[in-house]
């Protein structure tokens, strides 16, 4: 079951990560003058979608969510538009606490937003995917013991790594090198995605490595 | 020797202290400076050394200059006029440099290459090193004895055109002048327009003797393009066009029979390849100096410019011009400039010059005699004496010219070491001091470290082996080992330390110390490792780290403090270290609000928690439902974390401080603006009465009314001195210094200062009351925060307040329910008075320190207050969190005795750690390019603040001593 579970992760990682590659090398193909950093928004968007759409058709083609009750169409429209509103309000949420870190009110709004969007496609939205718009469940993944799945040990791992990954990558921005990755938000959203590509290597090695420590309680 | 926790910290701190200053002593040598505090002048000159009882004479040779015009080319680098370009670049003057009668030198700047600095040692030939900088904040006008005030005292007329530095240095010096500011660097037409436009009818004139030019556009263009942008050559062709122009007006001038002009071109500093200045690259050291003057021999083809230094100026000028040296001139005398005077006045002014070299060097080595130049300059003048015995007989054979050949050659030998031996002493580390001093402090750090596990015990009392360690064989032989080392080192060295000047016992003393430290460190040493390995087994670390779970919060703590020492290392992450501290103080109230969901959610779930309370702790708002009655407490606790980090985001934009965003517009500088008074009168209200309410509310009555008055005295201060208004006060008074209202303030702090000690007095002698006592501590607290309100500008008065607010806030909701530690307590602390350190609008930058503060209710400038004022007002953030803490942790008792003691240690490894990492780090870099401008003030910062956490320990002490007692 160990095995099955891993592997199933791997591959899905494997596929999320060749969609991050190929949102950064495939518009450079298309798009004249296409770069991480000349055009950086149209990166990050680009890389939030690819993401966005990948996560989306794995996670329903694997159907770990958690099996709804009723299947109803009124009930999964509702589902929808709350997970739209969860991502969303998950944008603004980001978008405030990067302000609070200090980053300019108004002058580069939308670099700042451009950042909390990636920032909500890397970690909220596999949250929404694998856990649906429950709140209850999020609390319970993000707490210590709370992981009741492999899944759930793995959406903490990589959470984990793409905050601290966005958190670290803030640090070279004061340094007065004038290179083109200083300029905000560039680093904090190479950061994010080096975190976020770090995470999905991690995750399943580290469940690997672990799996005789670990145990769930019954789902 | 059993040892209280806080006594040890304190105790260690404070020998850190000591071992920071004898590194700060080896690593910032001191200037040198004559003892005596008038300046030279002619009458005090020595007399012509003559041997035998002929009449001698102390006049001084006549001066070899009528008019000297200086222009000074700021930033005009060597090659610019010597190099291949120099043709194209600057051809009039290139071509009296090559076939007129005229001197050209290549003159090296001393680092800091920076504008003012370097105008000081062009006119008092001193080299101003960084703690001369320091020294003379409050002061802009230059004090010491200089050409220009040589110039003045002699009733020489002198006309300044350009940078309005020198404006600032001799104010009152000129007879006429025009200051540019150098502000805008994008303006390099207009700066020197503004001194051009002069010219022609001041070159008309003959009503003066000394004329300064000080052109900014070149060092301008450097800064904005660099030294090989397209602007350079047409600026330098303007400059060739000015000297031309110059130099053709003096020599219509030129009368028969009266003495020659002299027209300097030199340039203050140079500039390095990307256009920049202030450190010690070759391009940026290396400046060009032309004299120019029908005195000199004609030259009949280009010769490669000797190297002189640029001290080497203000006495040849000041012999030129028949003035006396000043005194802490370390230059000596161009020769040639004298070349075409009559030998015996060749003789009289190297002797001059020999005598104040002389002069300095005893005053400022005391082991002058040991100096080649001093025996060197004794000979050379005795040889002149009995040349001039000779002279006087009336010689005039060969052999009388021959013999005073040769002494002029002893002369310039003696100059030449003198100048070296007085030069050198500025330039070099005091490297044996500096290592001395960080053994020290290494030392003191390593025990601090190991004794961390039995001060941090329930205990809170450190087992020290002194007696043992001093009793031990070891002891004794490193002692032996040590004081060889330094007589071994003291002797053989070429330059003095100062560590060799101390007394032998002093240094005794040190050695003795030194060697019992390292005694006791290897045998707690041995002790922690014995003891390790009885408790665990075969490995002890494995298990330390298993037992120790450490929860995200700790993480936080720990790496937050580890990064921000390495980040030191940077030069960028000093001058923003203000982002570094906001940054981590973020992040630490994200932590905590993790806590606190965790706290108030665990009922429901389990037990909650991660990493990242980022995501469930929105949704933690909407979903929890809680128990009425502990509800409102709940919201408090959840929005006390949010309140403190908007509180931040406002406070960082209030003061933009270090040095890349610096210039982007604060709040501070809109409320400071004049059209913005009322806004600013409403806020010191609301500020001020915010802060009444936050403190009164653990205050006796009577400190309530002393508050109450003083913060009134404060925003009249605030008044009189004009930064807000009163609401019935129409017509604009004459603005006073406000003396009357801030004395009236201190009398305030000074009586609730004394309230609070008395009732500390009385709680530790008499009754031993816990609430008496905490009471008198806040008080304490809260004539400090009254003094700081009356420091503060009126715009840094909401930092006070949110100070204040977020105190009681997280004290309140957070601190109390989540049972933190002292340790986290303390690190918490800490962090959050460095980043208010910075809200404050300081920075790691010596300019930023508000000067003005030392005169607050004072009428003229007395040192002791000022510096104490200064020190309280700079360092008030990290203060007033300290004193806090105090006080927070001593209320706190019920619950942990020792909590005080364990604060302390924290305190302490707090600051030891980047303060002992940091002089490691400055050694290193000692020759980086910024060490001056960036590395050094920073090292000052660090220093004072050791100092003042060394003071506040002390405190500490005698919060801790009463359970003991009672
Ligand atoms: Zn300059
Ligand atoms: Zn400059």
């Amino acid at each position: 079951m160990w095995d099955r579970e891993i592997r199933a992760m791997v591959s899905t990682h494997a596929i999320m990560a060749a969609s991050v590659f190929m949102a950064t090398v495939v518009p450079a193909v298309f798009l004249p003058g296409f770069s991480v950093y000349g055009t950086h928004l149209s990166w990050l968007y680009s890389v939030s979608a690819a993401v966005t759409g990948v996560s989306v058709a794995v996670f329903w083609l694997l159907g770990i969510a958690p099996p709804t009750k009723k299947h109803s169409l009124g009930y999964k429209l509702s589902r929808l538009c709350r997970c739209c509103v969860y991502f969303f309000l998950s944008c603004i949420f980001f978008h405030f606490v990067v302000l609070l870190y200090g980053a300019p009110l108004v002058e580069s709004a939308l670099e700042t937003f451009s950042l909390a969007v990636l920032l909500t496609s890397l970690t909220t939205l596999r949250c929404l995917c694998v856990l649906g718009p429950n709140v209850q469940a999020w609390i319970r993944v993000f707490s210590r013991h709370g992981a009741m799945s492999v899944w759930d040990t793995c959406l903490q791992i990589t959470v984990a790594c793409t905050l601290v990954g966005a958190w670290v990558g803030a640090f070279p921005i004061p340094l007065d090198w004038d290179r083109p990755w200083q300029v905000w938000p560039v680093s904090c959203s190479l950061g994010a995605v080096i975190g976020f590509l770090t995470g999905l290597v991690a995750a399943p090695a580290w469940i690997h490595h672990h799996r005789k420590h670990l145990t769930y309680k019954s789902k | 020797m059993k040892v209280r926790t806080s006594v040890f910290a304190t105790l260690i701190l404070m020998s850190e202290v000591i071992g920071i200053a004898l590194f700060l002593r080896g690593f910032f040598p001191v200037p040198i400076k004559s003892s005596l505090a008038s300046k030279n002048s002619l009458s005090d000159l020595p007399a012509e050394p003559l041997s035998g009882s002929s009449p001698n004479t102390t006049r001084l040779p006549h001066p070899l200059f009528k008019r000297v015009v200086i222009m000074l080319v700021d930033a005009l680098r060597e090659d610019f006029l010597f190099g291949p370009n120099g043709g194209t670049f600057m051809p009039y003057t290139r071509h009296v440099v090559e076939r007129s009668s005229s001197y050209s030198f290549v003159a090296k700047a001393r680092p800091p290459t920076v504008t003012m600095p370097r105008i000081k040692a062009l006119t008092t030939g001193s080299i101003p090193g960084f703690i001369d900088v320091v020294m003379n904040l409050n002061s802009p006008a230059l004090l010491e004895d200089n050409l220009i005030w040589q110039a003045k005292t002699a009733e020489k007329r002198i006309i300044f055109y350009g940078d309005d530095t020198w404006v600032r240095l001799f104010p009152k010096h000129f007879m006429e002048y025009d200051g540019t500011t150098s502000f805008f660097v994008s303006d390099y037409t207009e700066v020197d327009n503004n001194v051009t436009r002069h010219l022609d009818s001041t070159l008309k004139r003959d009503d003066w003797d000394i004329l300064i030019l000080h052109y900014l556009g070149l060092d301008h263009i450097g800064h904005i393009s660099g030294p090989y942008s397209s602007l350079i050559q047409p600026k330098l062709m303007e400059m060739d066009d000015v000297l031309k122009k110059i130099h053709g007006a003096l020599i219509s001038k030129e009368a028969e029979g009266s003495l020659p002009y002299l027209l300097v071109l030199c340039g203050d500093h140079g500039m390095s390849e990307t256009g920049s200045h202030g450190g010690s690259s070759e391009p940026e050291v290396n400046t060009p100096l032309v004299l120019i003057s029908p005195a000199f021999k004609r030259k009949v083809g280009m010769e490669k410019p000797g190297v002189i230094e640029q001290v080497d100026l203000a006495p040849t000028l000041a012999l030129g011009l028949g003035l006396p040296i000043s005194q802490n001139s370390v230059g000596r005398v161009i020769p040639g400039v004298f070349q075409e005077s009559s030998l015996r006045d060749q003789l009289r002014f190297l002797h001059l010059n020999g005598h104040q070299l002389n002069c300095l060097l005893k005053d400022s080595m005391p082991s002058y005699a040991k100096e080649a130049g001093f025996e060197q300059y004794r000979v050379a003048e005795k040889a002149h004496g009995n040349w001039m015995k000779l002279y006087f007989e009336g010689n005039t054979s060969e052999v009388l010219s021959n013999m005073g050949k040769k002494v002029l050659k002893q002369y310039l030998e003696a100059l030449a070491a003198l100048s070296s031996a007085l030069s050198k002493q500025l330039g070099k580390y005091d490297m044996y001091s500096m290592i001395a001093g960080m053994v020290f402090v290494f030392q003191l750090l390593m025990i601090l470290l190991l004794a961390m596990p039995e001060a941090l015990s329930a205990d809170a009392a450190v087992d020290l082996p002194v007696a043992s360690a001093l009793l031990s064989l070891p002891f004794y032989l490193l002692c032996l080992l040590l004081a060889s080392v330094h007589v071994l080192v003291c002797t053989s060295a070429t330059s003095s330390c100062y560590f060799c000047t101390l007394s032998w016992g002093l240094v005794f003393v040190v050695v003795a110390f030194s060697s019992a430290m390292f005694c006791i460190l290897i045998s707690m040493a041995v002790r922690r490792l014995s003891l390790g390995l009885k408790y665990n087994g075969k490995s002890p670390l494995k298990t330390n780290v298993s037992e120790w779970s450490l929860s995200e919060l700790d993480v936080l703590l720990l790496a937050g403090t580890v990064g921000h020492t390495l980040s030191l290392a940077a030069s960028s992450f000093i001058e923003e270290e203000h982002q570094t501290w906001y940054f981590l103080l973020n992040t630490l109230c994200l932590a905590m609000f993790q806590d606190v969901c965790r706290k108030y959610f665990r009922e429901k779930s389990a037990s909650k928690d991660e990493e990242d309370c980022l995501l469930p702790s929105k949704d933690c708002w909407n979903s929890a439902l809680p128990q009425p009655d502990a509800s409102s407490e709940k919201w408090l606790a959840l929005a006390t974390p949010i309140f403190t980090l908007v509180c931040c985001r406002l406070l960082r934009s209030i003061n933009q401080t270090g040095v890349q965003w610096a210039h982007l517009p604060d709040v501070g500088h809109w409320l400071n603006s004049s059209e913005h008074r009322t806004v600013l009168s409403l806020l010191t209200v609301f500020c001020l009465v915010l802060t009444y309410l936050l403190v009164q509310r653990r205050c006796s009555w009577v400190s309530k009314v002393a508050l109450a008055f003083g913060l009134v005295g404060v925003y009249s201060y605030r008044a009189a001195v004009g930064n807000v208004i009163f609401p019935w006060q129409h017509s604009s008074r004459t603005m006073s210094k406000g003396t009357v209202e801030a004395r009236f303030v201190y009398v305030f702090v000074l009586g609730i200062l004394f309230s609070g000690t008395k009732d500390l007095l009385r709680s530790q002698i008499i009754t031993a009351d816990a609430k008496l006592k905490s009471r008198g501590l806040w008080e304490i607290y809260s004539g400090l925060v009254l003094l700081a309100s009356l420091l503060f500008r009126a715009h840094n008065l909401p930092v006070l307040c949110c100070c204040l607010l977020i105190q009681t806030l997280i004290s309140q909701f957070i601190w109390k329910k989540l049972h933190y530690d002292a340790a986290q307590i303390t690190i918490m602390h800490y962090w959050f008075g460095q980043a208010f350190f910075y809200f404050q609008g300081n920075s790691n930058n010596i300019a930023t320190i508000d000067i003005s503060v030392g005169f607050v209710g004072l009428e003229s400038y007395v040192e002791a207050p000022a510096i104490f004022l200064t020190a309280l007002s700079t360092y008030a953030g990290p203060l007033l969190w300290t004193c806090h803490l105090v006080c927070y942790l001593s209320s706190e008792r019920h619950r942990s005795p020792v909590s005080v003691g364990h604060g302390c240690y924290c305190l302490a490894l707090l600051r030891s750690v980047p303060a002992a990492v940091y002089i490691v780090l400055v050694t290193v870099l000692r020759y980086h390019l910024f060490i001056w401008s960036v590395f050094s003030p920073k090292l000052l910062y660090e220093s004072m603040h050791l100092l003042l956490t060394a003071g506040v320990c002390l405190f500490f002490i005698t919060m801790e001593q009463s359970p003991r007692k009672s």
